[in-house]
């Protein structure tokens, strides 16, 4: 009888009093200025976006774990924070049976078929946006749009054709480019361009990362090193790296998504090693690849790496001698 | 399979407890690559159980005359030209699905399922018991593939039982717009054949635990 009641676990043994749900809560709130951008500038159509997108992953969660005679985790607010950033990643006039089909997905089959909240190998949201994308790429890419007064034809002249273009699109297309691209840094800064409903506003995300620094949930390690990596090699190749940071994901992914507890490195040393891996990858495929955006794919690559940088990274123990003659 | 089993019995193993695609996972290649439409299923599924009756027969007359060291060549030599037949006849009557099916025909050559019905049934059993054999596990192929097929068609192309073939375009479930081309990559062949495993696997289960009798068999390793 005893035996049941007694936990045995490694050390650190002090417990913060930090819970998932307040966490969760935590996420969810540090998360509203990026939607309330969203809502602002897409129109009240991103409200359809985030509900739908919400009942999807909630909904799955819910089902799937009766259905499975599990214990329903709701309660703890995770599935909530994964649709709100699924809606995020996404273009505001994504259908909303796609918002839901794909928040199934994220939660079926990257989250709870892997055995459920923390042992999840890939980020959800951006497994779902993958699955969306993959799925149905011509619905979820003509899903861009451009806030009202704020059209590509003021960036580029003769330029209005295409209405779904995003900034890194237009780069990617050549009509924008050269350095210093300083016309470009209000819009992306504010938000008034197009892109994925909670990606375009650098201001509002940044607000809320500030707040997650400050109730101490996340660290600078990862975004910095992430959003330099990118800006080094983005001016290595010739790039204004100024305009890739405010541009596309990159904040929102740094911060956001990097920065999951699950599925990120677990010591500081490996989450540089992360961070930097996600970087590189990311200015690749905005420079190199098929791609104009590369952040939802690099985390996501390096999501499936973290065990081995895990086991590379592994601290010394205490007291352990490195052996003469031997490197590591 | 030393003592003699009833030829029935050897038929459904074939098509349940030791299925080929889902309970051994053999073959796992040209399931992936073929199940994109239920035509396809059908016509990969009974191409590899001619060939696989065909070489079930011909190890299984052989197998008194064939030296232990060489007989995976003689397996090889028997299957390819089965295989041959195959290859050729569909070409010249089915075209189209020739032309789906393309460089998995002549891989079934080294389809793992005809080798190890070879090597682990025919060449030890005598020719009527090797045929029943070839014909349980050839339709538990094509049982696996024609379900995967009408999983993966109608989803990834809004389209069910197209047969281009037959000059049949198949019943339009949904509009096109809706359908989720993923499906019909192999990342999502890989992840509903995985869903298709785990509810045959949870089906089995209870049905084992129904019947309460018979040792577990659990499903050994694959290859491709």
């Amino acid at each position: 009888m005893a035996e049941s009641t007694l936990i045995v676990s490694p050390a650190p043994h002090i417990r913060s009093g930090v819970t998932t749900p307040a966490l969760m809560r935590d996420v969810v709130i540090s998360l509203i200025p990026a939607c309330a951008a969203g809502v602002y500038f897409f129109g009240a159509r991103a409200l359809v976006s985030l509900a739908a997108a919400i009942v999807g992953t909630v909904g799955a969660e819910y089902i799937l774990e009766r259905i499975t005679g599990r214990p329903v985790t709701i309660g703890d607010w995770s599935a909530v924070v994964t649709g709100v950033l699924l809606a995020m990643v996404l273009p505001p006039h994504v259908p909303w049976w796609i918002l839901v089909l794909s928040g199934f997905f994220t939660i079926g089959v990257v989250k709870l078929l892997f055995g459920g909240l923390g042992f999840n190998v890939f980020n959800p949201a951006l497994a779902g946006r993958a699955f969306a994308v993959a799925a149905w790429s011509a619905l979820a890419n003509s899903g861009y749009i451009w806030p009202a007064g704020a059209e590509a034809a003021h960036w580029v002249q003769g330029f209005d054709a295409v209405s779904t273009a995003t900034p890194l699109t237009l780069l990617k297309m050549g009509e924008i480019g050269g350095i210093p691209m300083t016309r470009f840094y209000a819009p992306l800064f504010f938000g008034n361009v197009a892109g994925s409903l909670g990606e375009t506003s650098a201001l509002a995300l940044l607000v809320g990362a500030a707040y997650l620094l400050w109730r101490e949930h996340i660290s600078l390690r990862i975004p910095l090193t992430y959003i330099g990596t990118v800006a080094v090699i983005t001016s290595l190749y010739g790039h204004d790296p100024l305009f890739h940071i405010l541009s596309g994901g990159l904040i929102l992914g740094a911060f956001f998504m990097a920065t999951d507890y699950v599925t990120s490195p677990m010591n500081p040393k490996g989450q540089t090693i992360f961070a930097i891996g996600c970087g590189v990858l990311t200015a690749l495929i905005r420079i190199f690849g098929g791609y104009p955006e590369g952040v939802c794919y690099s985390i996501l690559i390096m999501n499936a790496a973290v065990p081995l940088i895990d086991r590379f990274a592994r601290p010394k123990r205490f007291g352990e001698v490195k052996a003469r003659g031997q490197n590591a | 399979m030393s003592s003699p089993s009833p030829l029935s019995s050897i038929f459904s193993n074939g098509i349940g407890k030791e299925n080929p695609t889902l309970r051994l996972l053999l073959g796992m290649c040209p399931t992936i690559a073929v199940s994109l439409a239920v035509s396809n299923g059908i016509g990969m599924g009974l191409a590899a159980t001619f060939v696989l009756v065909g070489s079930n027969l011909c190890v299984s007359l052989l197998r008194k005359a064939t030296p232990n060291e060489i007989r995976i060549p003689v397996f090889i030599v028997v299957i390819a030209t089965f295989v041959t037949v195959v290859d050729l006849v569909m070409n010249a009557y089915l075209p189209q699905l020739h032309q789906v099916l393309g460089v998995f025909v002549p891989l079934i050559v080294v389809n793992c399922i005809i080798l190890a019905r070879a090597e682990a049934f025919a060449s030890k059993n005598g020719p009527l018991a090797s045929i029943v054999d070839g014909l349980g596990m050839g339709a538990g192929f094509t049982f696996a593939l024609v379900l995967l097929s009408a999983i993966r068609e109608p989803l990834g192309t809004g389209i069910i039982l197209a047969a281009p073939d037959l000059g049949f375009e198949g019943i339009r479930l949904f509009s096109k717009e809706y359908a989720a081309a993923i499906v019909t990559q192999p990342v999502g062949g890989f992840i509903s054949l995985g869903l298709l495993i785990g509810a045959v696997n949870l089906l089995a289960e209870r049905g084992k635990g129904r019947a309460g009798r018979r040792g577990s068999q659990s499903p050994q390793g694959g290859c491709h």
